[in-house]
């Protein structure tokens, strides 16, 4: 009777462990094993130029789901971003004749100001990020159409499309490297400077951390700024790869590609841990997703319904208890 | 068995994980009688209430109401007996209107709809029955906490109920509010209605109610008519120590070795309702005491003290000089440092490591150009996991795996590493195991030697006693009475925290 049940246990603990570690790689998991099967299964999916598609396209969902890592960290939620990439889309390219640096600074400094006001509304009214950013999502936009009266807007300014076009030795896209430094930069703020920490605390405990003293305002406030400026960068590179501007559809969605592809990387959605390098894992499963359907030649309605299967799969391996 | 008991509950025991929380209670209730239950904060008030609203089942015991056995498992059977309860967080529907609120769930119908004339009409006749003239249409959360609490009163006597239990009712509630209330309650007993009233207001206490039940530790100290018994008794009752077993600590200070430095001064300050102008000083290297019962705004003192709340009016000198706290950040630039009362909720980050809950107010000192130093960090963490002898694997240990009193330890650190010149701590040794209380009334006692002043909240008078060299009694939002070393006798603080003598 003893031996049976210290067995049980035994085997209890080795399911454990076993759950565990499921959950802590659930992601990298998920998107090895999404590799593997494209590999076998979608021609020409092992493919250099396949992978240089991938990178290019996932720049966008990246920079915005970066932002949203740490505005998530901190226990709040952005669905505006698509929309801050549309204004900044558009006001670059509408600024283009006062030269390049000034256009894109312009577009970049636009984006900003709407995430200091997106911040400021949050932390001074103590209102729910959702509420707040859900008028802020259609009336950005909105603002992005009047700009140019809803038309698509072409230009031809070599000089600008290079951000979005240029390939380093003639194959490795500029995109990479900018997912690389940005990247870098969101993971040394979330987990090498103090900023980090205040956004973690804030997210795990609101009250205590500003029992200890944090600056809960004007945190909150540099939260949504840094989250509105990515998004309104990956709005001006996609502006620059196309050299057109189109407030219409430039970003549709996009908020929920990003906060799918931070709930996938495991981040906690209710404020917690930064996990930058899961939003990473988090994007790249979700682009692959997109471009293997699309390979395979499968309708894009069906895309939809495989990329909900493939994050509740992430979602409920990576669930809590 | 005398026909006027409503209620008589029996031999009530529950037990939760780890914990006993009621052992044999027994609770008598006359009808039309106002019952007042009486106990310190886990005294077992709350699950003695549960229990008979079918919130908890009891593991043992048995409940007769008006003579019969009941069993009341769900909260529904209990309000079907006739037992409706007001919830200090009131149950209505904010944007629902009054009448509907009344109502709800027993709507009046006609031919398949709601007769809202009839509906009007009755909810218009309870609330006048009770002295409340209101416009039954009007929606509710455009009315007062007390007009609320009315209205939920109204519902439960519309179920025809026998019992009324209101738990803290007046907590939220101003004096006037307060009179009202008591009105209705009178009405209520005029028709033969009993209540429960829960409180931690003695003179509300005297004033409305005919008995008393007294709880400590799960147990049943005291029972009594109101008019038997004195406040003084009372708070003997509830707090229940044995004056013999305390041993104080050595004071360094008395009435005319006072220094006349102070670290902190507070002139007339309020924010109702719980704070209604208070004047304390705390001096250089002093620990002074705020004794009172909870809700005497003792908590709420610290926190304005703190800037973690703001006052309505009155002063705050620091070091002589008149500041303007307006967040905690302002007040630990001044030096200033706070444990709350409720650590979990209020003190740690619960996914944090131990290393960064301990830094995470120092971390402005610790940061160049925004960027953390790590081994700076890591000095500071060892020297106070040892300094505090704080039990945990690692530094990188999440906080919310150890154990209470080393949580509270972390959180002393987080302080301590500031350097302050003043520590304000809110029950710092709540919910904690009896090594890890004495290891920290020792550090208070240390940080006194090394001319650290301590603000600290208790409700235990023992331990107040052990380490403060000064004690201010808080009663009602006010200051009733302040006793130095020498004479801070068991006696005299209960004396001031009953009557507000001195």
């Amino acid at each position: 009777m003893k031996t049976i049940t210290k067995k049980s246990s035994v085997n209890v603990n080795q399911d454990r462990d076993w759950k565990l570690l499921l959950n802590k790689y659930a992601t990298p998991i998920l998107l090895v094993l999404l590799i593997a099967v494209n590999a076998i299964f979608t021609p020409n999916f092992a493919n250099v130029n396949t992978m240089w598609n991938i990178l290019i396209q996932m720049t966008t969902i990246l920079l915005t789901a970066l932002g949203m890592t740490l505005v998530i960290a901190s226990g709040g939620i952005d669905i505006s971003v698509g929309s801050v990439m549309a204004i900044s889309s558009i006001v670059t390219a509408k600024s283009l004749g006062f030269g390049v640096v000034p256009a894109v600074i312009l577009g970049l400094l636009i984006s900003a100001v709407c995430g200091v006001f997106i911040g400021f509304i949050i932390a001074r009214f103590k209102i729910q990020p959702i509420i707040v950013t859900l008028p802020m999502m259609i009336g950005i936009r909105g603002i992005a159409q009047v700009i140019n009266d809803s038309q698509l807007l072409n230009f031809n300014e070599p000089a600008f499309s290079f951000l979005g076009t240029y390939k380093f030795g003639g194959s490795v896209p500029i995109q990479v490297f900018i997912m690389i430094i940005v990247s870098a930069s969101v993971y040394f703020i979330a987990n090498k400077m103090s900023f980090g920490r205040y956004v973690q605390a804030m997210g795990d405990n609101y009250k205590a951390s500003r029992l200890t003293g944090i600056n809960t305002f004007m945190v909150t406030i540099s939260i949504y700024m840094i989250s509105a400026t990515l998004a309104g960068f990956a709005g001006i590179i996609e502006t620059a790869r196309l050299s057109a501007a189109d407030a219409n559809a430039i970003g549709k969605l996009m908020e929920l590609d990003a906060i799918a592809a931070v709930a996938v990387g495991g981040t906690p959605m209710n404020g917690g841990r930064p996990n930058v390098i899961g939003t990473i894992f988090g994007v790249l499963i979700i682009q692959i997703i997109t471009v293997a359907v699309n390979m395979n030649n499968i309708p894009y309605t069906y895309s939809l319904v495989l990329k909900a299967i493939v994050i509740i799969l992430a979602l409920w391996a990576r669930r809590d208890k | 068995m005398d026909e006027r008991i409503l209620l008589h509950m029996k031999n009530i025991s529950k037990n939760f994980p780890g914990v006993k929380a009621l052992k044999g209670v027994d609770l008598e209730v006359k009808k039309g009688e106002v019952h007042a239950l009486m106990g310190e904060n886990g005294a077992g008030k709350s699950t003695l209430i549960k229990v008979l609203t079918g919130v908890h089942v009891e593991d043992s015991g048995e409940i007769y109401f008006e003579g019969k056995q009941i069993f009341t498992n769900t909260t529904l059977q209990a309000q079907k007996c006739g037992i409706s309860t007001i919830y200090q967080e009131l149950d209505l529907i904010p944007e629902l209107s009054i009448c509907e609120n009344v109502f709800l769930g027993r709507e009046i119908m006609k031919n398949g709809m709601i007769d809202w004339r009839a509906t009007e009409e009755k909810a218009k006749a309870i609330l006048l029955d009770m002295g409340i003239k209101v416009d039954v249409k009007g929606v509710l959360s455009q009315q007062s906490t007390a007009i609320q609490q009315m209205v939920s009163i109204a519902r439960a006597i519309s179920i025809n109920a026998r019992l009324v239990v209101m738990d803290e009712p007046t907590s939220s509630l101003d004096e006037k509010e307060v009179k009202v209330l008591f009105n209705v309650i009178k009405k209520l007993k005029a028709q033969d209605i009993s209540v429960i009233f829960i409180s931690h207001r003695l003179d509300e206490i005297f004033e409305i109610c005919d008995a008393i039940t007294i709880l400590k530790d799960g147990e049943r100290v005291g029972y009594s008519a109101i008019k038997d018994i004195t406040k003084l008794q009372l708070v003997s009752m509830m707090i229940g120590r044995d004056a013999s077993k305390i041993v104080s600590r050595k004071k360094s200070y008395s009435k005319d070795k006072m220094s006349n430095e102070n670290i902190i001064e507070t002139r007339n300050i309020v924010r109702e309702p719980k704070v209604r102008g208070i004047d304390i000083e705390v001096k250089k290297g002093e620990v002074l005491g705020l004794a009172g019962l909870l809700g005497a705004g003792r908590t709420e003192l610290a926190r304005l003290i703190f800037g973690a709340d703001a006052p309505q009016s009155g002063d705050i000198y620091i070091n002589g000089k008149k500041v303007k706290l307006n967040l905690p950040k302002d007040a630990i630039k001044a030096g200033l440092g706070f444990c709350p009362e409720d650590r979990k909720v209020e003190g740690i980050i619960p996914h944090m490591s131990v290393k960064e809950n301990i830094t995470l107010a120092m971390l402005p000192r610790l940061t160049k150009m925004g960027v953390v130093s790590k081994k700076e960090q890591e000095k500071i963490v060892n020297k106070y996991i040892e300094a505090l002898k704080i039990k945990t694997p690692h530094m990188n240990q999440a906080v919310r795996n150890l154990s209470g009193g080393n949580q509270q330890k972390v959180i002393l650190a987080r302080w301590l590493c500031m350097n302050p010149e003043l520590l304000i701590l809110d029950e710092p040794t709540r919910g904690i195991d009896v090594g890890a209380k004495t290891e920290i009334l020792d550090l208070i006692e240390k940080l006194a030697e090394d001319n650290i002043s301590v603000l600290m909240v208790s409700s235990e008078i023992e331990e107040l006693m052990h380490a403060c060299d000064r004690i201010a009694v808080i009663r009602d939002g006010k200051k009733a009475g302040e006793l130095y070393a020498e004479e801070i006798g068991e006696e005299a603080i209960m004396n001031s925290i009953a009557e507000g003598g001195k």
